[in-house]
This record gives structure tokens, C-alpha cells and sequence, in this order.
């Protein structure tokens, strides 16, 4: 599975984050994994356990804020949580707009 | 970071002994001293957060945006093609140069062997065989890196055969203009609720092998509605390659959407 691969943007990203800082290791890192994303968080959590060792990031701490998905309505303009992967208003049904939970962030990092 | 007095590790860091306690710390400092204002370009003296709210793929994206550049420059159409293996990606892309009408090249995304990228050669058109290892999809390197061995001049459509997978593609932006998902009809109709995110990227959903319906229970209305919850606006062309049935209508939608570009 392809969460090997996003560890390994993650741990550059991480990386060019603490030169930038002048920090020389890294103790938490929170991200933020759509539940759309396509990414599972438990496989992410092994792949970033896995591959941190000898990095920046060796022994940090690793956060997973799962993000529902968000819709607005184009419609009603209210803001839903989809629970279903229907991709309707759940209040109207009109036509939506994802406003979060399909994408994966870095939000915070925690460096010394 | 020294745990008796707070001091900083510069780089060139070592530890030594003094005082009685164990710390590292750095030279390039002249006199050595603790007092933290005096530090000409000061380290970080305590556990600093900073809040980054960068996506995880943004340098693939950043990729993928200059891969756009690069076609958007030649007047080439780029289509990212995904589906499960099997489902007749490179099937249709003969079927597709076997109609004619449009000029295309492809990039073939495999994790071994050169045999999609052979079979298109053998039709006449310029294609680039990416072995992808053990990669499970495509990303905006690998297909920058496959464009740089195909001549996109002249061509009307690029096309990206993704590696078979209906997961892991889903998840990059390779620098296409849109994205078509395969789906055959041996896959069964349940395939778009089983791989939502997949099925959710789909600009066009083309349904195939669609000669083989009468020997399976596959509900084409079923499998339309499904992947119209994740993605209403979708746009299905039924096709078989082998027979030539819709490939017409696919060939005429490429023209139109390259048209546009």
C-alpha cells in the first residue's frame, strides 16, 4: 500500500521543517488524515514507526487527528458531516462541496 | 538538550563531562556561556511547536502542477487511466489508436515487465514504460520522469495508464487534466461502493467489456447511481474494445475535451 510512500514525504517535510528552525530532533508530529483520504491511519502509524528510525524524527510521538468529511451545500449554504459516502446535502439534498476530509496535512510539529 | 541547566546542542555537538553532569553542547560559541541572549544565531532553547498545515503530498502536487505546464505548452490532453488490473486499460488504448482520429502517446505505469508499452509501439504510437517496482501507483515524479522520453509534439492526448490498483492511485495527482476510471464488467457493480475514493476521482466512468453483460449479474443502472453518490457529476461511456462498441463516443469526447484545451 502506498502509505509507505506518504511517511516517506512526510519524514522530508519534517525534515526541511526543523532545518528551517534550527531544531535538531523532532518529539510530536500531528497530522491530520482525511477519512477520504485513501489513507488507513493504523497502516500510516506502522509505516511512520517503521521508517522514522535514524531520522529526525526518531522516538517522536506520532498524532493522527482523523478528519470527518465536510460538506457545504451549495443550496442551503449549512455545513454537514457526512456519514454516508453520498455526496448530497443530508439537510436539503442539494449539491455539495467538500470542505475537509479527503486530503492529508502536516498541522503541527513539536521540536527541540 | 542539557536536562540540568537548558542549554542547547549546536551543531558540532559532543558531550562532555563538567561540573558533574553530563551534557552536549556545541563549539562556535568563543566563550562558552549560558546566557542565551548572547548567542549570535541562537538554537532553540526549548521545545518549540510550530503549526505547519501543509498537505503531506504538496511536493507531489507542486509536480504534478509543472507536469500540466508541460502538456498545457504542447497542446496535449492528459488522462490519467485507473482501474483494477485486468479491467482493459491497455485494450482500450489499441482499440483507441485501431479507430484513429486522435494522435496519442502513452505512459504505461507497471510494476514489471514492458508488455502495455510494447503492445501500444506495436500499434504505432510513442509510448514509455515506467516499472514501478513495488510501487503501487504512479506519482508526479514518475510520470515527469516518463515524459522526458516521449514526444509530445505533434500528439493530441497523453494518456497515463496507471498501475492497476483501485486504491493507492487514487490518492496522487499525476498532472493530468482528467481522470477516467475503467470498470469491466466481470468486476462486478459493487466495485464503486467498495472503493469510494477511487470511484469518487472518476471525471468519466467507462464501463467495460460491456459484450460480456448477458453471461453476468451486473446492474449497469446499479453501478451508475453508486458512483454517482460520490461523485454526481460523472460522465459514463459503455465500451467494448474487442467489438468496437462506444469506442466512437470515447474517441469523440477525447476530441472534444482536447479541443478545449
Amino acid at each position: 500500500m502506498h502509505e509507505f510512500s506518504i511517511v516517506q514525504d512526510l519524514l522530508h517535510m519534517c525534515e526541511k521543517n526543523a532545518q528551517e528552525n534550527n531544531a535538531n530532533k523532532i518529539k510530536k508530529v500531528e497530522v491530520k488524515i482525511g477519512k477520504l483520504s485513501g489513507v488507513e491511519p493504523h497502516l500510516l502509524q506502522t509505516a511512520f514507526d517503521t521508517f522514522k528510525e535514524k531520522t529526525i524524527c526518531d522516538g517522536a510521538e506520532f498524532v493522527i487527528h482523523v478528519q470527518e468529511l465536510v460538506v457545504g451545500c451549495r443550496k442551503c449554504e449549512e455545513e454537514s458531516v457526512l456519514e454516508k459516502n453520498t455526496f448530497v446535502c443530508p439537510k436539503c439534498g442539494g449539491d455539495v462541496e467538500v470542505l475537509d476530509g479527503e486530503d492529508m496535512y502536516l498541522m503541527r510539529l513539536e521540536m527541540e | 538538550m542539557c536536562k540540568d541547566c537548558g542549554c542547547t546542542i549546536a551543531p558540532h555537538a559532543h558531550t562532555h563531562e563538567h561540573g558533574g553532569h553530563t551534557h552536549d553542547h556545541g563549539h562556535g560559541h568563543g566563550a562558552h556561556t549560558h546566557s542565551h541572549e548572547q548567542h549570535p544565531n541562537p538554537q532553540l532553547n526549548d521545545p518549540k511547536t510550530i503549526e505547519v498545515i501543509t498537505k503531506i503530498l504538496d511536493v507531489n502536487d507542486t509536480q504534478a502542477a509543472h507536469n500540466r505546464e508541460h502538456f498545457e505548452k504542447h497542446g496535449a490532453l492528459a488522462v490519467n487511466l485507473m482501474s483494477s488490473p485486468g479491467s482493459g486499460k491497455t485494450t482500450l488504448l489499441e482499440a483507441t489508436i485501431d479507430h484513429g482520429g486522435v494522435k496519442l502517446g502513452v505512459i504505461e505505469g507497471d510494476l514489471e515487465t514492458n508488455q502495455d508499452a510494447d503492445r501500444i509501439l506495436a500499434k504505432g504510437a510513442p509510448a514509455h514504460q515506467i516499472a514501478t517496482g513495488q510501487a503501487c501507483h504512479l506519482d508526479a515524479h514518475m510520470v515527469h520522469e516518463g515524459l522526458h522520453h516521449m514526444p509530445i509534439d505533434g500528439l493530441d492526448v497523453v494518456f497515463v495508464e496507471n498501475v492497476g490498483n483501485l486504491v493507492c492511485p487514487a490518492s496522487y495527482d499525476v498532472g493530468t487534466h482528467f481522470n477516467v476510471v475503467l470498470l469491466s464488467v466481470p468486476e462486478g457493480d459493487d466495485k464503486p461502493a467498495k472503493y469510494p475514493v477511487m470511484f469518487r476521482t472518476a471525471d468519466v466512468l467507462l464501463i467495460t467489456k460491456c459484450d460480456l453483460l448477458p453471461h453476468f449479474d451486473f446492474d449497469v443502472e446499479k453501478a451508475i447511481k453508486e458512483t454517482r453518490k460520490l461523485n454526481p457529476k460523472v460522465d459514463v461511456i459503455e465500451v467494448d474494445s474487442k467489438s468496437g462498441k462506444g469506442i466512437d463516443t470515447w474517441v469523440n469526447y477525447l476530441k472534444m475535451k482536447q479541443s478545449l484545451r
